[in-house]
């Protein structure tokens, strides 16, 4: 059954059929030709399918898009802001952090999101309990990363990125 | 994928007829479940009636000191509520140790209650499964046994419930609000889910069409000292082997109250009454609370591939009781 739904997807609008069954990832790959976000595992267990999606970081292969009409998506593509990479994308760059091309985009948007939940004080498994503020240390860049699998190991710089962003 | 309809109801009497009108539909939420389980080929709804943006998404504070969750809060929105984390710790901890970041955020209070069994099985429909299809045997009693049940498992089905969230909410006798084609009910959560017994297919007491609105958490003072200790094969982003939510009142040494609830043991979050009784009014030191696990684990009947799970569960027990009532029970060990 297909239905009408408009996304708007790193600032371009875009109104299409879709079958009720197609999921926000397959809309922009298959239909829209927007391949940042990549397809790994198509279950929401590896991360490579994320992105920003009203603001906060989800991972767009278990979202209908039927249900998420009138969404506002940012992609890995659309972080860099006129023609200049976004400061984490640079610092991916600087520490040598990319991975595999199924991989990188994920983490990427996966580590904005991340940066944004931290500022709006959300805790995370290692933080310490009670109304504790959030330091971002290793451990907790690593457990709020942990949604983001890679199976090659090459994952070591990734953690000093972000670090970085995480200062500045 | 089979074709399926999707709606989205004006209001919740009208998502509720829907529903009860399509004996094939079911409830879709953040869908991180239940979209998977599309994807499988295990569920197999005819109509998709969208509520994420039907219930309440508010966490509001009740006359009686309690806490009242729409069912459309999101994980990580309810993890990370400074009421919560303070007043009930256990719970916040247990959604922090579930899923990843991004599936908390599309994950809701009401989906996470209702998502189904991780059993290999029962998610790959080449095999056999008694909880998907009824009749056609388990695959796990003589397969791969790890993440099964030692409690309350039957001949038919020995998966567990896989919800970290629902242990704390268990734990701290939180209660379900529904509303359902008969009208309005009030289910605590520990009878919400069901032992499989003969009919494993059901997970829990609701019926077809009974929509979670909110979960009610009473005024629990002492669950301001509690806990959530989850034990898995990775550090990180994986489903509990074992798990234990606990909130403990200690006066003068002595432990006046306290809730103990085991996750990744059976088909429900499994509320350790046995060892609650022998806690309350034992002096809070390390050998009370082994002897409390040993009373709760004597009614195990673990497969040889989850042995591991009792002395596991033990371990756990008294270490998270040992956690939330410090040095002094340390000391008289
Ligand atoms: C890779 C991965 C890892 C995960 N790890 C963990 C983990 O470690 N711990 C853990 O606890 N969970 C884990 N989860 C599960 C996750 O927490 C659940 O998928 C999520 O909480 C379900 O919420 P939802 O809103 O997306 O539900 P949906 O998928 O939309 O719905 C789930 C079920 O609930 C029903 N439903 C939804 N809302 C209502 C309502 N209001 N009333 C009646 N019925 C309703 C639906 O019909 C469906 O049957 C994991 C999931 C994935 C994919
Ligand atoms: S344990 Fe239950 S869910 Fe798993 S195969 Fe057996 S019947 Fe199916
Ligand atoms: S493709 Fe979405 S999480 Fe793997
Ligand atoms: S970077 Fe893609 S698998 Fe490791």
């Amino acid at each position: 059954m297909d239905t009408e739904v408009t996304l708007r997807v790193d600032g371009t609008t875009y109104t299409l059929g879709v079958d009720t069954r197609t999921t926000l990832l397959d809309a922009m790959r298959e239909r829209l030709g927007i391949t940042s976000p990549k397809k790994g595992c198509d279950h929401g267990q590896c991360g490579a399918c994320t992105i920003l999606l009203d603001g906060w970081r989800a991972n767009s292969c278990l979202a209908l898009a039927v249900a998420h009409d009138g969404a506002e998506i940012v992609t890995a593509a659309g972080l860099a802001m006129d023609g200049n990479l976004h400061p984490m994308q640079q610092a991916f760059i600087e520490h040598d952090a990319f991975q595999c091309g199924y991989c990188t985009p994920g983490q990427i948007v996966s580590a904005v999101g991340m940066l944004d939940e931290v500022d709006a004080g959300w805790p995370s498994a290692v933080t310490a309990a009670g109304d504790a503020e959030v330091v971002l240390d290793e451990a907790e860049i690593r457990e709020r990363m942990s949604g983001n699998l890679c199976r090659c190991a090459a994952y070591a710089n990734i953690v000093p990125a972000i670090a970085q962003v995480a200062r500045s | 994928m089979r074709p399926l309809r999707y709606a989205r109801a004006q209001d919740v009497p009208q998502a509720v007829r829907m529903l009860a009108a399509a004996p094939y539909g079911a409830y879709l939420a953040g869908g991180t479940n239940l979209v998977d389980l599309l994807k499988l080929g295990v569920a197999t709804p005819e109509l998709l009636v969208d509520v994420r943006r039907l219930t309440s998404e508010r966490i509001e504070d009740l006359p009686d000191g309690g806490i009242l969750v729409g069912a459309a809060v999101r994980n990580s929105e309810l993890a990370a509520d400074p009421t919560i984390r303070t007043r009930y710790p256990v719970l916040s901890q247990a959604l922090l140790d579930g899923a990843s970041g991004q599936l908390r955020n599309l994950a809701t209070t009401g989906g996470n209650l209702l998502q189904r069994t991780r059993c290999p099985y029962f998610q790959n429909i080449t095999t056999p499964c008694n909880k998907r299809v009824p009749g056609t045997g388990c695959s796990a009693r003589e397969g791969h046994q790890r993440d099964m049940a030692i409690f309350g498992a039957s001949q038919e089905c020995v998966a567990t419930h896989p919800s970290d969230m629902a242990v704390a909410l268990a734990a701290i006798d939180a209660l379900v609000r529904t509303r359902g084609p008969d009208g309005d009910r009030l289910i605590p959560v520990t009878e919400l889910h069901r032992l499989p017994g003969e009919e494993p297919g059901r997970d829990t007491v609701l019926r077809h069409g009974e929509l979670i609105m909110n979960v009610e958490l009473p005024p629990l003072g002492f669950a301001a000292n509690s806990r959530y200790r989850k034990v898995r094969d990775r550090a990180s982003y994986a489903f509990a082997l074992v798990s234990v939510a606990a909130a403990v009142d200690v006066v003068d040494g002595v432990v006046r109250d306290v809730r103990l609830a085991l996750g990744g043991v059976a088909h429900k979050p499994w509320r350790a009454t046995r060892a609650e009784e022998l806690l309350r009014g034992a002096p809070a030191i390390a050998q009370s609370f082994a002897d409390a696990a040993d009373a709760e684990l004597a009614a195990a009947q673990p497969l040889p591939g989850n042995a591991f799970k009792v002395p596991l569960a033990r371990a756990a027990i008294i270490r998270t009781l040992l956690d939330l009532t410090g040095d002094a029970a340390e000391d008289g060990r």
